[in-house]
């Protein structure tokens, strides 16, 4: 068999880890991304990335804690054996990344510092500066330079990824792309694929994602037979600044060193922020979450927010979702650790966030879901298998997904720093789990017909032919808006079915006008016109996804919350009834998990998307409540210990009759 | 806050076609940068005169001055398009807004330059720490803070292309790597591990194209959306080029 080739799709954190190892073992990779990799989306990144680490273990800090707070903060959505591999491989990935040159931020003695960031009580997150994302994505870039140097990475930077190429028995072989500035098509064969193309954040219209993070890649993949799991779970972060183009993200780390959230007790007072008195504000997620405080897991923060401005009428400027973010306690050192986002803040509102408080929003932020991934389970370490080709594999053989693009790793809710983290160590792990898929290879790319590359080609030439033709009345920029419009209205923060109904026959109706857009540059060069209104399909179609998801979901679950199925707290003051109703909330909750504790999973039809459900490997931490902040935690806490203890957990109240 | 402005784009159809100006109207926005223009522009590509054009093309995918994709002319400076908001502009110059691609890079279309030749100066460089491999040996060498806080600087650099515009020594004909690679080998030598091929670096600096073309006009630093200290950088590069060329010399 010829020299084997792998494809990469992305040059974010994820595609560039896997490219490094790949190329480390000798593999060739063609890495295909849509901008130089070095300006990918995982730039964006600012707080820090997660792993135990010598401070916190000191204090009782281990991996099973990483691993237990992530599948606590993720509301047991996840398999848990890839969690856990991922967090034991926690403290290797950043040393190597230390090893890397990036410049984290130092102790007295020249160890790495850490911060704490969300849903921990531990400073878990390493970090560089305000830019820890830049700063790793670099790191990775420059070795991936160096590989190319030595000539087994080629890089194909604004090339855009059209689809993949199966053979006739539905393996990939290959995908094919377009050069975004000639406007080529062509294919490019390969012994099997890893697509790391990241999020999709604007099917919401604007969010706190980049350009590039359309849905795009993730579509053509669904389209073509990989099934896409959790759609619905998206996470809202609380903290971000509104633009006209972006919604841009004020980095948990701003609470993480201690910035304070706060509205005026006074419905939208007008008084400057730092003249009211303290009796006079009103510090919810402190008063409400004594233990976790500011630093509450995102969703929840995220649902305060919403609560204190749509049922409180406390938001800062009337009709949004508007509250202080306050850093002007903090001192000078402390500032400067986070100048990189108090700079953003800064440039785009012109206020200078160390001497006002700033005025922050929720917004759409990044994709739990994504494509479905096979893993295998390591019966002794409860991880995975080692360079198992099943590993990140999905439906498509030979076709792997890896980053923010696939669902594994955050269940119904991410943790702060944990995505770096997933990036990178799907990165890592997948290559060995390509190169021994390529092992079992019977015939590789090279051995394909050429008709096979041919006709794909054939196929998305005519299909970019059309859509350049396509006449028609209708705007994509225009179509666009109105998706992202009811998109962020009815499947963010608090779902309602009729409202989702309402999106689901909004999207059907987008759908439908797509068919007739018109683009209003037909060139055949630089066109980017045209490549914003192929991704646009895509979109309309990841939203039905996100939808109907949402809309099947009849439960609170992480992100995905509906008022309309919320288990109401135990309330009594006497403790049998309030126990008694801790047993029924613990009945209901138990009746919920056999039937929602499920993975989501969509598989592709031309008439719409179909859903069905997977069960979750929850075999190593047993599913317990979420009840950070709950009214009546610890009588529920005790009730369900008693029921794990007992094995009743897993029998949903009606079995127990 | 005006309702509407006005903006003058320089374009051109394809690397090698003529560049025209063009002019658009567009409705003021609340905190409107001149990406969002651009995006109004390509949701309706009518010029000012009521022509149907196309849309504008324009590199850019951050849009919060992290990336360096989006660096073209505002008003004839070279800075990012994302963080040039356009209230700021229009108070300084009410009539219009005017863009143009950078200057020092061949033109793809409109906006959008080809910048590879930064890229290709990082590989020159050695932009990279030389590690063994990347199975676990435990963490990387200890670091000062004094040290943490004197390179996180350089690491910022996005490769955005602000400095080269500016600089005069840097132009298409020119074999200058520029400032920003000469400022990531300083960052890559000063690193404990980097600087095991720190003469690889300044084989390149004291050669063709390297610190001897920098003819310290200043301008790069002053126009750095990252405030790098470029400046800073390329004396620290000069000195060890200069005990460097001497070391060859003895050596020959
Ligand atoms: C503002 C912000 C701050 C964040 N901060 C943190 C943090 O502090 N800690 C943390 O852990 N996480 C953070 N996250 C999340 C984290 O940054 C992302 O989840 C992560 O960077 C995603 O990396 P990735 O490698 O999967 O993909 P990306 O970095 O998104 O890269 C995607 C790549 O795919 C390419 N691509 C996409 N579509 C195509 C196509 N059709 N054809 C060819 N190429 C394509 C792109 O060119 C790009 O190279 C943050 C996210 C945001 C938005
Ligand atoms: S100091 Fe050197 S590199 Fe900087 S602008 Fe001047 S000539 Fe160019
Ligand atoms: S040194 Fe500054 S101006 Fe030059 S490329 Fe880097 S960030 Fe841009
Ligand atoms: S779009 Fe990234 S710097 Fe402007």
């Amino acid at each position: 068999m010829a020299k084997q080739n792998v494809v990469v799709v992305g040059g974010g954190l994820a595609g560039l880890a896997a490219t490094m190892r790949l190329a480390e073992a000798g593999v060739h990779v063609d890495l295909i991304s849509m901008v130089p990799v070095k300006r990918s989306h995982s730039v964006c990144a600012q707080g820090g990335i997660n792993s135990v680490n010598a401070a916190t273990r000191e204090l009782g800090d281990s991996e099973h804690l990483h691993f237990d707070d992530t599948v606590y903060g993720g509301d047991f959505l996840q398999n848990q054996p890839p969690v856990k591999e991922m967090c034991d491989w926690g403290p290797r990935i950043i040393d190597l990344m230390d090893r890397l040159g990036v410049a984290f931020n130092r102790t007295s003695e020249g160890n790495r510092d850490q911060r704490r960031f969300g849903g921990t009580l531990f400073k878990r997150t390493a970090f560089a500066g305000a830019t820890t994302g830049q700063q790793l994505l670099y790191a990775l870039d420059e070795q991936c330079r160096r590989w190319e140097g030595d000539g087994l990475v080629d890089k194909f930077e604004y090339w855009e990824f059209l689809g993949p190429i199966l053979d006739e028995s539905g393996v990939c072989k290959g995908i094919v792309a377009q050069d975004m500035f000639q406007m080529t098509i062509r294919a490019f064969p390969a012994d099997a694929v890893v697509m790391a193309h990241g999020g999709c954040g604007l099917v919401f219209g604007r969010s706190t994602m980049s350009m590039i993070c359309t849905g795009g890649a993730a579509g053509r993949c669904f389209k073509a037979g990989a099934r896409y799991a959790n759609g619905e779970f998206i996470q809202v972060h609380p903290t971000a600044i509104p633009g006209t183009d972006k919604l841009r993200l004020m980095s948990e780390s701003a609470r993480g060193e201690g910035g304070r959230v706060w509205v005026p007790r006074k419905p939208q007072d007008t008084r400057d922020p730092l003249s009211i008195p303290a009796s006079e504000r009103y510090y919810f997620l402190e008063e409400r979450y004594p233990e976790y405080g500011n630093l509450v897991p995102r969703d929840i923060a995220t649902r305060e927010i919403f609560d204190i401005c749509v049922n409180h009428k406390l938001s800062v400027e009337e009709g949004q979702l508007c509250v202080y973010l306050d850093l002007t306690e903090l001192n000078a050192a402390t500032h400067k650790k986070l100048d990189g986002i108090l700079e953003i803040y800064e440039k785009f509102q012109a206020v200078d966030p160390r001497v006002t408080p700033m005025k922050i929003f929720p917004a759409v932020h990044y994709t739990m879901g994504g494509l479905w991934v096979d893993y295998e389970k390591d019966a002794k370490t409860e991880g995975l298998v080692y360079g198992s080709p099943r590993n990140q594999q999905s439906d498509i053989p030979g076709m792997y997904i890896i980053g923010e693009a696939d669902y594994q790793y955050h269940g119904g809710n991410r943790l702060g720093a944990n995505s770096l983290l997933s990036c990178i160590f799907t990165g890592m792990f997948v290559a060995p789990c390509v190169e021994n898929y390529m092992k079992s290879l019977q015939a590789g790319a090279a051995d394909q017909p050429a008709s096979l590359y041919d006709a794909e080609v054939g196929k998305h030439q005519q299909q970019f032919d059309d859509l350049i033709r396509n006449a028609g009345d209708e705007n994509p920029y225009t179509i666009h808006a109105e998706l992202g419009d009811t998109m962020t209205r009815n499947v963010t923060v608090v779902r309602y079915n009729k409202n989702i109904d309402e999106s689901l026959a909004k999207i059907d109706e987008l759908a439908d006008r797509y068919k007739r857009i018109s683009l209003s540059d037909k060139g055949n060069w630089t066109n980017q016109n045209l490549s914003f209104s192929r991704a646009l399909g895509d979109m309309l179609e990841l939203a039905k996804v996100i939808a109907m998801g949402a809309r099947n979901r009849d439960e609170c679950r992480g992100a995905h919350y509906k008022p309309d199925f919320d288990i109401p707290a135990p309330s009594a003051d006497d403790a049998s009834t309030l126990r008694k109703q801790a047993e029924a909330w613990c009945d209901r909750f138990a009746e919920k998990n056999s039937k929602f504790l499920k993975t989501t999973v969509a598989v592709y039809k031309p008439e719409g998307p179909e859903l069905s459900y997977e069960d979750v490997e929850t075999s190593t931490i047993p599913t317990r409540p979420r009840t950070y902040g709950l009214k009546g935690a610890e009588i529920i806490e005790e009730v369900w210990r008693a029921r794990i203890a007992s094995g009743t957990d897993k029998k949903p109240a009606a079995a127990k009759v | 806050m005006s309702k509407k402005f006005k903006v003058a784009i320089k374009r051109q159809d394809d690397p090698n076609g003529a560049s025209r100006w063009e002019r658009f109207e567009i409705e003021n926005e609340k905190g409107m940068n001149i990406t969002t223009a651009l995006q109004r522009i390509a949701a309706s590509p009518v010029t000012i005169d009521g022509k149907q054009s196309t849309p504008v093309a324009y590199d850019a995918c951050c849009l919060e001055e992290v990336c360096g994709a989006c660096s073209m002319l505002v008003n004839g400076s070279v800075r990012q398009a994302c963080t040039a908001l356009a209230n700021t502009l229009l108070e300084n110059k009410p009539d219009e807004i005017t863009l143009e691609p950078m200057s020092k890079f061949p033109v793809v279309r409109d906006l959008v330059v080809d910048r590879s030749k930064m890229f290709n100066s990082l590989s020159r460089v050695h932009a990279w720490v030389p590690v063994d491999g990347y199975s676990d040996r435990g963490a990387g060498p200890r670091i000062s803070q004094h040290q943490q806080e004197d390179s996180y600087p350089l690491t910022t650099c996005m490769t955005c292309g602000c400095c080269v515009e500016s600089c005069p020594q840097f132009h298409p004909e020119s074999d200058f790597i520029g400032p920003a690679a000469i400022s990531q080998a300083v960052l890559f030598n000063e690193h404990p591990i980097g600087s095991f091929e720190a003469d690889k670096r300044l084989e390149i600096l004291t050669g063709n194209g390297g610190i001897a073309d920098c003819g310290n006009a200043q301008n790069c630093v002053k126009v750095c959306p990252k405030n790098i200290p470029l400046t800073r950088s390329i004396a620290k590069a000069g000195r060890s080029a200069t005990v460097f060329a001497i070391k060859q010399f003895f050596e020959k």
